[in-house]
């Protein structure tokens, strides 16, 4: 029998424009930081991408007095309608540059140059875009007809997604009139200093926006600085119970997005085809790196082997490898420490007796990959069903009642996301009403817009972004 | 100390005050109780002095109570809100009494800050089923998607009374928590918490549903520790914190990312209407997508 192989169709790595070296943005302009320099990799190949100076203690003092002095005396004061413009500028030029962010996300991240292209970065546009539109119309967002801005924003972003993160962060900070001082993460911080590349490019203000690169000693500098009005943190449950605690008693405002543990409820009535695709889209979009990644399948009993036979046929399908690669599914891990989670978390499920299904798809021979893989068998105690895996690992479940999926899907800290697949309307709006979740898909997954605000119950954090709703963390009443 | 000696030659029936937990009125598991007086320093009673462990019952209790109360139609919990204000104005001479009593001042004063709370009883009935159409939205994303949000009750409240105003400041902090659809423990102003025992039979006689509100008193700054780390409480007020515990609180908190209302410098003006800052304190915004297509 012939086999029709993909022939390669790879994105040209030399659009990323990418530097042998990058520093801080602090007041305006790229400035040497105080702290020790770190590499950057490109996981796909493990190859140093570049130089990324950090910031020391000294540098957050100076960027969060940059951020002060701005607040105070350009941004602060400048009515809404102008803001929106330069918000608007960055929008913008972030279209315009759209390719070559797509390929520096990419390198840097290890995410196939499909999501970068097509999720990561026209939505951080349309972030920017809409929350420029707010900028001069906050009186209309429920919060009374004169909202202020709360002053100096501190951020620390993720490296799941660090483009849209960032934009995440700065797009309702900026609108609503604050200033910002955004910390990218150690392993990904190159779109998010091209990002303020661009707001220079655009004009915005001196001390407006500064990004500052480094480990978890510049985010804890940051968030415990005591020149901050508000926090806004994107990672960890562990690291935002930190955080939550540094600032118990500072007053300082704070919003947290956290980990998941999203069920994905599959109905023995639902669109079994359609359902497929979005259980595969749940788990293994970026990798499984998405804090609302469908982790656990939740498959009603009698449709449980049917639906297993065509879930594991259709991962077998999908293509692990070169990130730039257009025809690559499924990209490198992000780092060494982030694949050996992955793989300890695996040899939990093995260890607790679940069964292990492995892709037979072929990996790379360097670079840092994982495999698609399923575990079913899995009892709600196993560490696989109720710990954060952040990789692609899906673990099935299964249920006989909907009293039975709502009460597996809801036994869990978290409450970031959840996904129902059946074609009954009622039946879909009957869970959708008793999931612990902030957002739920029915029958689709994985959706991400601007005016939509996202985030979650209990121990996924609190606060939204996105929408009317996530104004709120960037206004006082 | 004595209680109030007899009047006409009759000797007053003292009343013995309990906790409200789970819909009933039991004295704390320790034993214990504690001697309130009034402005004047003269003996009221002995209130029950709750423990950690009558704190746990009353979580147990408002969990349980979750599932029905968040789940009845906000119609429903508007009517039954309403209700309160109905009952309590029935009583209202007699909360006249104990707020005076409690916190001084005059007979006039007294009766209004009754009135007040029966008018804000009224007024969080009303919110039941407006909070949604206020808070909530529809979104127009861009993809063929039907996509909405609306606020959702966060789950168990624990609420630190305001240590001042023992009725209209207890009632400022606990309807809003019930309008947004959760249920509450709550520690009563520790000086001053005899109207708090009262409010707790009016509500046990206005169709709240037993555990959706319960009622502790005691030492604040013993059982708030205990509320602040609880596993099963969702959100926090910490409004009539103790200064020296509200960090304290606030740091406890973070062990299960608690939602949490800080100590403001001074009590809030419970005399002020509120804004709707406590309904979307106690909310959860919940977005829901659908795909559009034939």
């Amino acid at each position: 029998m012939t086999t029709w192989d993909y022939a390669p169709a790879p994105e040209s790595a030399a659009l990323a424009n990418l530097q042998p070296s990058y520093r801080p943005f602090v007041d305006g302009a790229f400035v040497d930081g105080g702290g020790q320099a770190l590499t950057t990799v490109n996981p796909a190949t493990e190859e140093v991408l570049a130089e990324v100076g950090t910031a020391s203690a000294q540098d957050v003092d100076r960027a969060v007095a940059a951020a002060r002095r701005a607040f105070e005396k350009t941004w602060g004061p400048m009515p809404g309608a102008e803001r929106a413009k330069y918000l608007y500028r960055i929008a913008r030029i972030v279209a315009e540059r759209s390719r070559e962010l797509a390929v520096l996300e990419t390198l840097d991240n290890g995410k196939p140059i499909r999501e970068s292209r097509d999720v990561d970065v026209p939505t951080a546009s349309a972030h920017l875009f809409h929350h420029a539109g707010w900028a001069d119309k906050l009186g209309y967002a429920g919060l009374g007809p004169d909202p202020k801005p709360v002053g100096v924003v501190g951020a620390v972003i993720p490296w799941n997604f660090p483009l849209l993160m960032a934009a995440w962060k700065i797009a309702p900070a900026l609108a609503c009139g604050n200033t910002i001082v955004l910390k990218p993460a150690e392993t990904t911080p190159l779109t998010a200093l091209v990002l303020a590349e661009i707001a220079a490019e655009a004009g915005l203000p001196a001390g407006v926006l500064n990004v500052l690169p480094g480990a978890g000693d510049v985010g804890a500098a940051l968030v415990g600085h005591a020149g901050l009005d508000k926090v806004a943190f994107t990672g960890s449950t562990d690291v935002g119970k930190e955080i939550q605690r540094t600032l118990a008693g500072t007053g300082r405002r704070l919003t947290l997005e956290l980990g998941g543990k999203a069920a994905n409820i599959v109905y023995d009535d639902a669109a079994i085809d359609q359902a497929v695709e979005g259980v595969v889209d749940g788990i293994f979009f970026n990798q499984g790196h998405v804090c609302c990644a469908g982790s656990r399948l939740l498959v009603q009993e009698s449709i449980a082997e049917e639906f297993s036979e065509l879930l594991l046929r259709r991962i077998e399908t999908l293509r692990v490898g070169d990130p730039l690669d257009k025809n690559t599914d499924v990209g490198a891990i992000n780092s060494r420490a982030q694949l050996e989670r992955i793989v300890d978390l695996a040899a939990a499920g093995d260890a607790e007796g679940a069964v292990r299904w492995t892709s037979a798809c072929p990996l790379p021979e360097r670079g840092l990959y994982f495999p698609p893989t399923v575990f079913s068998g899995v009892e709600q105690t196993m560490r696989v069903a109720r710990e954060e895996i952040f990789g692609p690992v899906l673990s099935v479940l299964t249920f006989r009642t909907p009293e039975e999926a709502v009460a597996k899907a809801n036994n869990t800290p978290y409450g970031l996301s959840a996904g129902i697949w059946t074609e009954k309307g009622a039946k879909a709006m009957w869970t959708a009403q008793r999931l612990r979740a902030g957002v739920v898909w029915t029958n689709t997954f994985n959706r991400f817009d601007p005016a939509s605000p996202f985030g979650g119950y209990r121990e996924s954090g609190f606060g939204r972004e996105g929408g009317r709703a996530g104004l709120e963390a960037y206004l006082s009443a | 100390m004595t209680l109030s000696p007899p009047t006409d030659g009759r000797l007053p029936v003292a009343k013995t005050f309990k906790l409200y937990l789970g819909g009933a009125f039991p004295r704390s598991e320790s034993g214990r109780v504690y001697p309130v007086s009034d402005t004047k320093g003269r003996l009221l009673a002995h209130a029950a002095q709750a423990s950690r462990k009558d704190v746990r019952d009353a979580v147990g209790a408002a969990r349980g109570a979750f599932g029905g109360w968040s789940g009845a139609t906000a119609y429903n919990r508007g009517q039954v809100l309403y209700r309160v204000a109905e009952m309590l104005q029935a009583r209202h001479d007699q909360f006249v009494d104990d707020v005076l009593a409690a916190e001084g001042g005059t007979r006039r004063k007294a009766s209004g800050l009754v009135d007040a709370a029966i008018d804000r009883w009224v007024w969080y009935a009303g919110w039941t089923d407006k909070i949604a159409a206020v808070l909530g939205s529809v979104n127009p994303v861009a993809g063929p998607m039907v996509n909405w949000s609306a606020p959702e009750p966060t789950g168990v409240v624990g609420v630190l009374a305001p240590q001042a105003s023992s009725l209209l400041g207890l009632v400022d902090v606990v309807a809003p928590v019930l309008a947004a659809g959760c249920t509450a423990v709550v520690v009563a102003s520790q000086e001053r918490p005899l109207p708090a025992v009262g409010l707790g039979e009016v509500l046990a006689t206005s169709d709240v549903p037993g555990g959706v509100v319960n009622i502790l008193t005691g030492s604040t700054a013993e059982l708030a520790p205990w509320l602040a780390a609880h596993g099963d409480v969702h959100a926090l007020d910490l409004v009539g914190a103790p200064e020296g515990i509200a960090v304290e609180c606030e740091r406890a908190a973070a062990g299960t990312v608690k939602r949490v209302l800080p100590r403001p410098a001074t009590e809030p003006d419970p005399v002020r209407v509120p804004g709707i800052s406590r309904l979307r304190a106690f909310t959860e915004i919940k977005t829901v997508w659908h795909p559009v297509g034939r």
